[in-house]
Formats: structure tokens, C-alpha cells, sequence
């Protein structure tokens, strides 16, 4: 599966091995201390926002604050509680956890993509990518893992043997099974124009910045990507799985100490890989911004793609924050009609409309009349849809339901 | 280290299987269908079918298996099942037979079936790192009416499975007050 990258061409040898386990050490750590630095930036977001000050005793700037309260959990009591299922409520933190950590393997964080060089750098005289896997079914590993990660917190919900965290797990995986559905198709956009699964292969493809796949698919795969990976992230305004005023805490009522702070680890884990996977597919990844032929220079030697990477992360990291300290949660109702009624038609739609046009370049047809086909066909499946819709709303309102 | 690869996932697969037959527990149960699915995810890996791999964890442990978990919390029927009652009498004659029958059919089609395999020249060619391009181009050519006709069945059953569960209102007799 490693084969992509050209380190492993020329066979092992210990310079090799150094340099993987080299790799692996700096993308946990760097893991680790993005997630840290992640609740410290929400923090202080959040209370400048709210007008307040937020943490600001621990370290500079409150900087070490996250690290504190690491520590404080560290030494807590260990609680299990008595009518809990054991073995799967210390199993579910874990669950939780290492996928999120897993997902990060596969992000390119960094590499030197200009003439054509592919994000390969030279360590010491062997050629490799800035990232430490690249598996040719890439992207789709990142599925897999949210496909596991649901796990944890339905696992946690369950075991944990009270009613809050129960109704909580059940949120959760109906929510996350739902817009999995979404955020798939809005893959399946990106993947259509770039032609790789690779997520090596996906940030080649976007050289230039009428490539990226935000312009190149046209902004509605972005959109759909950002919210139902919100929603995927379980964070406002879709927190329905924790939500405070009603279930306690949700999944994580009856968890304490380090298993608590496991699930906290992996939430925050979580939004900082979810920003770095739509940096990839959508915004280029480390590739700098390009027009034309003119390069946006940072000047900065090999760092500057992991630069670039940064600066497009931090976008996306302020925007879940201001999400966060903006919105209001949604009703139960409201998202499940946005997942299914609203996201995954358009994601479908969008998607076959892409296809056709590819087709139609491809077959040399008139792109004019395929369009105006193709506009034909999703106007009559909105029509069709929206009288389905209404058509049930109607036949529940007469069955008495309440929405 | 394929032969170590093969064994670990040999393990997951039986202990899983035999989980989901031992453990008493619905959730337990689940939980060990889940390994066994992996485990057959890493032989897929083994075997170079990454894209296999993905489905099957994407699709079986990422949807069905949820699924499975998902009705188990809602109707709440994670206490275990008293054992010592047979629903349906005779029931469980019936199925050590079939159970030895199903073992004795495999069995011997292995067994007969052992020379029968072999790699061939245009099994050779296949580059494992095409094989999502190979498998599109043969399901959306060479048997594009089976996969289309596929997708109209499970559209059947879910529209057949909705059909089944609604109650259709009953015409009541307007009260008036």
C-alpha cells in the first residue's frame, strides 16, 4: 500500500526506516500539538468574541492552559460505573481516539509541488512526500476512518448504562450515518475532476488556482462538503449528540479522567483533520496560490508548502469557532431534513451534472445543448422531489404527527 | 509476512465468527461481526484489492453493522435472551443438520475444487494499482445491466420494506361533537 511513495523504490534500508519512523514521530506530535493548540485557539476565540478574556494564566497568553487541564484529568478518579458494560466503555474512548489520529497519516502537510515535482522533497539524498502514507485508495481511508469513529461515541452512549448518554449515541449515529451519504457524494465531485483517489494526486491536480477544486467543481461540492462535515464533526451548530441543555452531555456524561479526556482529544483531533481534508480537496493543500503563470513566492525554501498548508488551515479552524459562537443549535427535525431533503439531492444532482459534462467534453458534443438537457432534468427531479415532500408532510399532518 | 499477515486475519475473522455465535449479549454479538468484517477487510489488503478493502469497511462495518447496533439500542432489546425456550420447537434438530450439511457441501468443493485455480496470463496483467479503473470499466460496460438491474432490486426492497411497515390509516367514522 506504501508503494506510492518513491522512498521505498530502492528498497529498505536504515537511512529509510529512519526517516518513516522520523515521519511518524513528527506527524503524532504535530498532532498532538495541533489539537492542543486547537482548544486553546477556540478558547480564546470564543471569550473575544463574548467579550471576555478566556484563559490567560497558564503559559503566555494562556497558551499552556489546554496542557493544565491534560493534567488535571491525568489525576482524576477513574470512574466505571456500576451498570455500565465494562469491557466496550473502556474500549469506546479508544475507538473514538485512534481513528482521529489515523485520518492525519494521509494528508499531504507539506512538499514542494512547482515544475511538476509532486510534493516530493530530498532528505538526505532520498526522495519522499511530506506525508506518511500516500495509499492509492487515499481519500477513501478517510471514509473508512469516519465510518469507525462513529463507533466511539455510539459504543460510549450504549455502555455507559444511563438513559442521557444512550439517547445521546443514538443522535449521534443517526446524524453521522446520515451525512455520510453527503459528504461521500461531495467527494465523489472532487474525485470526478481530479481522476485520483491519491490525496497526493488530488493536490497535484490543483496547480493553478482556477484548478482548485473549489473553482474547478463550482463552489456547491464545497459547501455541501463544509456542512455535512460540520454535522460529521458533531459541532455546532449540529452538537445534537452533547447538546448540554438536554442530555447533560450527551455520549460522554458517565466518562471521567483519561478516558474523558480521550473523547475530548478526538473531538478537537477531529476539527483540526476535517479542516486539513478540506484544505486538500478543496483549496490545493500546500500549493501555493498561482494565476496564470505568476506564483505567490513565500520565499521560504522547503517550508513554504507547509506554510501555505497553514495558512489555508487556519481559515477553516477560525471558521468552525465562529460557527461555534454564532449559531444556533438546530432542531432534530431541521437536521435531518437538511441531510436528506436539501444536501444529498444537491450533492447527487451536482454530481451527475459534472459527470455529464465531462462526458460531453469528452464525446466532442455541444456543450450548449447539454447543459440545457441537463438543466431540464434537475429542474423536473426538483419538481418531482418537492411534490414527494409535500405530498408525505401532508399524509403525516393528516396521521396527526407534529412536524 | 504474508503468511503472518494471513494467520492474524485468519484469527479475526474466526474469532469474530465464532463471537457473534457465542456471545450472548446482541450488542457483544455485533461488536464480534464487526471484527470479523475486518478481518476480512485485511485480507483483501493482503491480496492487493484495496478498493475491496475500503468498501467493505465503508459499506458492511461503516453502515450495516451501525445499522444493526442502531435497532439494537432503539428497541432495546440488549438484555439476553433466555435461551432455555425454543420459539419453534424442533428448531434446533433442524439446525445442526443443515449447519453439517452446509459444512459437508463447502468442504467437499474445496476439497474437489483444490487444482482448479490457477493465475492466468490476463489475471497477470492486472496492475494491482489500476484495479479501481478495471473494476469501473467492467461494471460499467461489460455488465452494466446486471449492476443497473442490482440497484433496482434494492430499490424494490426498500420501497416494499416501507410499504410493508406503514399501517395505512383506517377510515374512521367522523366524531361529532
Amino acid at each position: 500500500m506504501l508503494a506510492a511513495d518513491p522512498l521505498f523504490f530502492r528498497g529498505l534500508s536504515l537511512a529509510v526506516v529512519v526517516i518513516v519512523i522520523v515521519k511518524v514521530l513528527i506527524v503524532f506530535v504535530v498532532g498532538l500539538v495541533a489539537t492542543m493548540f486547537m482548544v486553546w485557539f477556540e478558547r480564546k476565540i470564543i471569550s473575544g468574541m463574548q467579550n471576555r478574556v478566556g484563559p490567560n494564566k497558564a503559559g503566555p497568553w494562556g497558551l499552556l492552559q489546554t496542557l493544565a487541564d491534560g493534567i488535571k484529568l491525568f489525576f482524576k478518579e477513574d470512574l466505571v460505573p456500576e451498570r455500565a458494560d465494562s469491557f466496550v466503555f473502556k474500549l469506546a474512548p479508544f475507538l473514538a481516539f485512534v481513528p482521529a489520529f489515523l485520518v492525519w497519516c494521509v494528508i499531504p502537510l507539506g512538499g514542494d509541488f512547482s515544475n511538476g515535482r509532486g510534493g516530493l522533497v530530498t532528505i538526505a539524498g532520498h526522495r519522499t512526500l511530506v506525508q506518511l502514507a500516500d495509499p492509492p485508495i487515499g481519500i477513501l481511508l478517510v471514509l473508512m476512518l469516519s465510518s469507525i469513529a462513529v463507533y466511539g461515541i455510539m459504543l460510549a452512549g450504549w455502555s455507559s448504562g444511563s438513559k442521557y448518554p444512550l439517547l445521546g449515541s443514538v443522535r449521534a449515529s443517526a446524524q453521522m450515518v446520515s451525512y455520510e451519504a453527503a459528504l461521500g457524494l461531495s467527494i465523489g465531485s472532487v474525485l470526478l475532476v481530479a481522476g485520483t483517489l491519491s490525496t497526493n494526486g488530488i493536490v497535484i491536480a490543483q496547480n493553478t488556482i482556477s484548478r482548485w477544486h473549489i473553482i474547478a467543481t463550482g463552489v456547491v461540492p464545497f459547501v455541501i462538503f463544509v456542512i455535512a462535515g460540520t454535522a460529521e464533526l458533531n459541532r455546532p451548530p449540529f452538537d445534537l449528540v452533547e447538546a448540554e441543555s438536554e442530555l447533560v452531555s450527551g455520549f460522554n456524561t458517565e466518562y471521567s479522567s483519561l478516558r474523558f479526556a480521550l473523547f475530548y482529544l478526538a473531538e478537537f483531533m477531529n476539527t483540526v483533520t476535517m479542516s486539513a481534508i478540506i484544505v486538500t480537496l478543496f483549496l490545493g493543500g500546500p500549493q501555493p496560490i498561482t494565476i496564470g503563470d505568476t506564483t505567490l513566492n513565500l520565499h521560504l525554501g522547503p517550508f513554504s508548502g507547509t506554510v501555505w498548508f497553514l495558512l489555508k488551515l487556519f481559515i477553516f479552524l477560525y471558521m468552525y469557532v465562529w460557527l461555534r459562537a454564532t449559531l444556533p443549535r438546530l432542531r432534530y427535525d431541521q437536521l435531518m431534513n437538511l441531510g436528506w431533503k436539501v444536501l444529498i439531492p444537491i450533492a447527487l444532482g451536482w454530481f451527475m451534472l459534472l459527470a455529464a459534462l465531462r462526458v460531453a467534453r469528452d464525446e466532442g458534443w455541444n456543450r450548449v445543448v447539454v447543459g440545457v438537457v441537463c438543466a431540464v432534468v434537475l429542474a423536473f427531479s426538483y419538481l418531482l422531489l418537492t411534490a414527494a415532500v409535500r405530498t408525505s408532510s401532508k399524509n403525516r399532518e393528516k396521521e396527526g404527527a407534529m412536524f | 509476512m504474508q503468511l503472518i499477515v494471513f494467520i492474524v486475519a485468519t484469527l479475526m475473522v474466526l474469532v469474530g465468527a465464532v463471537g457473534v455465535i457465542v456471545r450472548k449479549h446482541p450488542v457483544h454479538a455485533a461488536l464480534s461481526l464487526i471484527l470479523t468484517l475486518f478481518g476480512i477487510a485485511v485480507h483483501f489488503v493482503a491480496l492487493e484489492a484495496n478498493f475491496l478493502a475500503a468498501v467493505q469497511v465503508i459499506v458492511y462495518a461503516g453502515a450495516i453493522v451501525v445499522l444493526f447496533l442502531f435497532v439494537i439500542m432503539l428497541l432495546g432489546v440488549d438484555a439476553s435472551e433466555d435461551l432455555r425456550t425454543d420459539p419453534i420447537t424442533a428448531q434446533r434438530p433442524l439446525g445442526a443438520i443443515v449447519a453439517v450439511a452446509i459444512l459437508a457441501l463447502v468442504g467437499t468443493s474445496i476439497i474437489v475444487s483444490r487444482g482448479i485455480l490457477k493465475v492466468t496470463a490476463a489475471g497477470k496483467a492486472v496492475k494491482a494499482a489500476n484495479n479501481l479503473r478495471d473494476l469501473a470499466r467492467s461494471i460499467f460496460s461489460d455488465y452494466v445491466f446486471a449492476f443497473e438491474l442490482t440497484s433496482v432490486l434494492l430499490v424494490i426492497a426498500v420501497v416494499g420494506t416501507v410499504l410493508l411497515a406503514r399501517k395505512l390509516p383506517k377510515p374512521e367514522p367522523a366524531v361529532k361533537s
